[in-house]
């Protein structure tokens, strides 16, 4: 490949082709600043911040949106460049909500860190903030389209990577608005609260609804047992939070952070991924013996439950009966622990600790409550678990690693991977294998359906037959996947599907800063969690072999199907006719 | 209404045809020739023809005809389409109606020169939505067209099949920029999308699309009738031709003209449009519409040329000449315009959407006699953001409008804050 050569600040340097200037500049130690520019979004040059001199170029060009070409001269800081930035950045301050200090946002806002960087120190302009209501409806999300700096990135994801298409950049001139239609609120509209739009919105626009004050008010409260319970993926992501590089794993930590923060056990959701396989595994059986609905998917992601019962609610039926993991252990931890522990499921607590907006939302649904009360009580994402670690003072660096406790937080490295797309299929297959063919299991890794590709498929040998099953991640996937399974062309006997790109580790609530790359370090960490567990199959693991003896009985037995199966709800919005 | 120097040297001879012309009448005065001569001869004849005349884009960006035409043509995908860009929004300008209402079919033969020149066999004229009798008229054109086989399948038995159909736009100013018009008709909002890819590449439906303005594709049947060297003994080596200029404002006699290029300002002013009214004289030419600057009297000897234009910093744009008199004021024209650009900004981009916003604020405060010079310094502050790093023309030409008056009216806006000075020097010392 020929390197393109061109002058960069007067220096002479070559890059691989078809880079951007900002990208070219990015490998030569020049940041060049940007607001609507995401790594692996399109290119939208509206915010415009991101401006530099192309000699030859009577204007400015917009880097983001400019290809280097051979010869190309470059100036990316001069005194226009440095007054045009100063001015769009102090444009957009003019126009945005000055409550940095009370901001949700306060101290990692895209917007705050370029007037710093730009020494913004007076708003020559009219202020001009609008007073918007703010968007409260889901349990999931805020909208508070007063601080929306109007740069797409939202809107970007939701429809090219989601496919969703709920949020859109409406009206015109000084009116324009990025919403759902018609400015109707998030629970009005089909979104299913992935909170991709969350996860890559500069400034706080739109963000995680904030559940840490119902935590403290429970960790406060004296007659409550307070048990805690950590998604796999959030121990490969939760230490960005503190300057960690992306893909750092951080079990022990995070389990004395959480002992620090007063919980009175620290269990782990991998236990109700184990679980999850038992009775999914169970379940994919049961529909190949019986002769019923195939293929079946899986139900772990609930973006995705809601997208199927908005966008699908015909194929509901190939959905997997089983809860995710965060609520089979939630209706476990106040049944079988409760009972174990000889305390009154009433003053049980469970605070789940999870990558996702829309967990939130599932945790609230009516019938995730068969433990006579609430399953789960409250959900913090792994950003807001930073932040209320920050507010009891933990200092994450200097904690010494801790185990979490027993029995619900015994797992295995089946469960760890659920966090990465494809992990549940791989975990299911380890599982399903040998309950079929009786035989062990010598090579664990389904490399197949591992990886950032869109839609996996793979072909496994079950006793003598095959099974074709696939993996979609991102509900752009899954569209395709849902539109096979629709028109009957597709021949799959089991397939997994995440809402988030990347799976759990790419979810609505992690870090910020998620990128497709960051995915990867993310995904290669839970990897390497796995491989270091000395069991990897969910039904070798002694605490599910003892929930089984003690408590269930069988997979798909009576209390299971009472505690760990659900039904879904056709949320279609399409109009019936007559 | 249309003077010229000398009557052969008339590319549109707007004094021959009545509003709503038949096609015979255009064919009896040799319409029609053209096509039937460009076919006989293989397509590329006609972008060479297009490019010894040297003609360019009249829409405002002056970009030479033939090379995009040629850039269409070099697409190895062979579903191409045509646009005529008939959106005119352009404030003070209606040379495109015109044309449209006296002289359809010489628009209409300009397009399937186009068409044969770049393969495309299907064409659209997006004409603004204010403009319905212009669409009827051309819809009945197009219907006669195609009724004498000039139009369609197998033109003129010639064995080239194009057909045009109308567009009607919405109502936004910015669908005359050429990629917001093709979001528009692909059923999009009108905003402008990032370029490259440039429509020539990939325009209508991912296709590549010639988009001409209507004044560009009507000179075209001329061009190949009387040949690119006796296109080019009209106008200057610079800039060849005729232009149609739309003269509006405090002149004798308003109207349309075409003028060969090479002419000043002045002589536009005072031998088409018979100088000021009342004898009064004036204060300012707004040239090239909303988006085009405001100059002061002794601008008015420029040429009509692009490359002098240009040096001067004045925009020819749509051929929009506003003639102001002493008693305008220049600070009423740039509101009146700032506030139609904050109307008709797509609101996509920062420098425009919130430039436009603090801009409109400034002045209507300069008018009501609340603003200070700190305020005009930040006006050209946002103005200059808006001319350097808008996303689209749009943008940009609202700050060179707004930097024209700052540039050379710059005394009414300190008159205007003399007041305001006042009222807090009288605040301070009552304090």
């Amino acid at each position: 490949m020929n390197l393109v050569r061109f002058e960069l600040n007067g220096q002479a340097v070559e890059v691989s082709p078809g880079l951007s200037i900002l990208e070219a500049a990015k490998q030569y130690g020049i940041k060049i600043p940007s607001l609507c520019h995401h790594p692996d979004q399109r290119v939208k040059a509206n915010c415009r911040v991101c401006v530099v001199e192309v000699e030859g170029q009577r204007n400015l060009v917009a880097s983001c949106a400019t290809t280097v070409t051979e010869g190309m001269k470059v100036r990316t800081n001069s005194p226009k460049i440095r007054e045009t930035v100063q001015t769009i950045l102090e444009l957009i301050f003019a126009n945005h909500p000055q409550e940095c200090l009370t901001c949700v946002r306060n101290g990692n806002c895209e917007l705050r860190q370029l007037a710093a960087d730009y020494g913004i120190r007076e708003i020559k302009g009219e202020m001009a903030a609008p007073s918007l209501p703010i968007d409260m409806s889901t349990p999931s999300l805020v909208r508070n389209p007063n601080k929306c700096i109007k740069c797409g990135r939202c809107a970007e994801v939701c429809h090219h990577v989601q496919e969703t298409g709920i949020l859109y950049s409406n009206y015109r001139s000084i009116d324009v608005a990025v919403e759902p239609e018609f400015g109707k609120n998030l629970s009005e509209v089909a979104c299913v609260l992935c909170g991709q739009c969350a996860s890559v919105c500069p400034v706080g626009a739109i963000h995680e609804r904030d559940d840490i004050a119902k935590v403290w008010a429970a960790l406060d409260d004296l007659n409550k047992h307070v048990v805690v319970q950590v998604a796999p993926s959030v121990r490969v992501s939760v230490a960005e939070e503190f300057g960690y590089a992306p893909g750092t794993i951080a079990t022990g930590k995070l389990v004395a952070a959480l002992r620090k923060l007063g919980f009175d056990r620290v269990f782990d959701t991998d236990f109700g991924a184990d679980v999850t396989i038992m009775e999914e595994g169970h379940e994919l059986l049961h529909r190949l013996n019986n002769a019923g609905v195939l293929p079946m998917i899986t139900s772990c992601s609930p973006g995705w439950v809601k997208y199927i019962e908005h966008n699908y609610p015909e194929q509901l039926g190939h959905l997997s009966t089983a809860k995710s993991p965060q609520q089979m252990f939630g209706a476990l931890a106040k049944t079988y622990y409760a009972k174990k522990a000889g305390l009154d499921p009433a003053d049980i607590y469970v605070v789940s600790i999870m990558p996702c907006t829309a967990k939130k939302f599932e945790s609230q649904r009516p019938e995730m409550s068969d433990s006579g009360v609430r399953d789960v009580d409250a959900v913090l994402t792994t950003r807001e678990l930073g932040r209320i670690l920050k507010q009891a003072g933990v200092e994450f660096s200097v904690l010494t690693e801790e185990q979490f406790d027993d029995p619900l937080g015994i797992s295995t490295g089946a469960a760890a991977i659920f966090g990465a797309t494809g992990g549940v299929m791989e975990a299911a297959l380890r599982t399903v294998y040998e309950v079929v063919t009786g035989s062990e299991l010598t090579n664990v890794e389904f490399t197949q359906v591992r990886g950032m590709d869109g839609v996996k498929e793979a072909e496994i040998d079950l006793a003598g037959s095959k099974v074709k099953v696939a993996v979609a991640h991102g509900l752009g996937n899954a569209r395709k996947i849902m539109e096979l399974i629709k028109t009957g062309q597709a021949d799959y006997t089991f397939v997994e599907i995440m809402a988030c790109p990347g799976g759990c580790i790419g979810g609505g609530g992690q870090p910020y800063g998620t990128t497709n790359a960051v995915r990867r370090q993310r995904i290669a960490a839970l990897y390497q969690v796995d491989e270091a567990l000395p069991l990897r199959k969910s039904h070798e693991s002694p605490a599910v072999i003892e929930l089984y003896k003690d408590f269930l009985g069988q997979p798909l037995g009576e209390v299971s199907h009472k505690l760990l199966h659900t039904k879904y709800k056709n949320r279609s919005l399409r109009k019936l006719k007559g | 209404m249309t003077v010229l120097h000398n009557k052969n040297d008339s590319i549109f001879r707007l004094s021959l045809f009545q509003e709503f012309p038949t096609l015979m009448h255009y064919q009896s005065f040799g319409g029609y020739e053209a096509l039937g001569k460009a076919m006989n001869e293989c397509p590329t004849k006609v972008i060479d023809t297009l490019t010894t005349a040297g003609l360019r884009g009249r829409g405002g960006a002056a970009f030479s005809t033939g090379l995009k035409m040629q850039m269409v043509l070099n697409n190895t995908e062979q579903e191409r389409y045509i646009i005529c860009n008939a959106d005119e929004g352009e404030p003070g300008t209606f040379k495109d109606r015109f044309i449209m209402t006296h002289n359809p079919f010489q628009l209409l033969e300009g397009m399937s020169l186009a068409a044969y020149a770049v393969g495309a066999a299907k064409g659209f004229i997006y004409i603004r939505h204010e403009y319905p009798e212009e669409q009827d008229i051309m819809r009945h054109s197009i219907a006669a067209a195609r009724a004498a086989g000039l139009l369609g399948e197998n033109i003129l038995g010639k064995g080239f099949s194009f057909d045009v159909e109308i567009f009607s736009g919405a109502g936004s100013y910015l669908c005359g920029e050429e990629t917001a018009l093709l979001s528009s008709m692909e059923g999009k909002k009108g905003r402008p999308r990032v370029k490259p890819p440039y429509p020539t590449q990939c325009g209508l439906w991912g296709k590549p699309t010639l988009i001409n303005n209507v004044e560009t594709l009507a000179n075209i049947p001329m061009i190949i009738s009387r040949g690119g060297d006796w296109y080019r003994t009209l106008g200057t080596p610079d800039s060849p031709g005729t232009k149609l200029i739309s003269l509006s404002g405090d002149v004798v006699e308003r109207g349309l003209y075409e003028v060969p290029f090479g002419i000043t300002f002045r002589q536009i002013i005072d031998e088409y449009g018979g100088g000021i009214k009342d004898g009064r004289s004036i204060k300012a030419v707004n040239i090239g519409g909303a988006s085009g600057v405001v100059v002061p009297p002794w601008e008015l000897d420029c040429t009509l040329e692009y490359h002098s234009c240009n040096e001067r910093g004045i925009t020819i744009g749509s051929g929009a000449v506003f003639v102001m008199d002493e008693r305008r004021s220049i600070l009423a024209n740039v509101h009146n315009r700032v506030e139609f650009f904050l109307h008709e900004s797509c609101g996509k981009c920062t420098p425009c959407r919130e430039g436009l916003r603090q801009a409109g604020r400034i002045i209507h405060n300069l008018l009501a006699g609340k603003a200070s010079m700190d305020d005009v310094e930040n006006l050209e502050r946002y103005t200059r953001a808006m001319q350097n790093a808008a996303f689209c023309g749009l943008g940009q030409a609202a700050g060179n409008s707004l930097i024209s008056s700052l540039h050379y009216f710059r005394s009414e806006y300190e008159a205007a804050c003399v007041v305001y000075d006042q009222h807090c020097k009288r605040e301070e010392i009552t304090a």
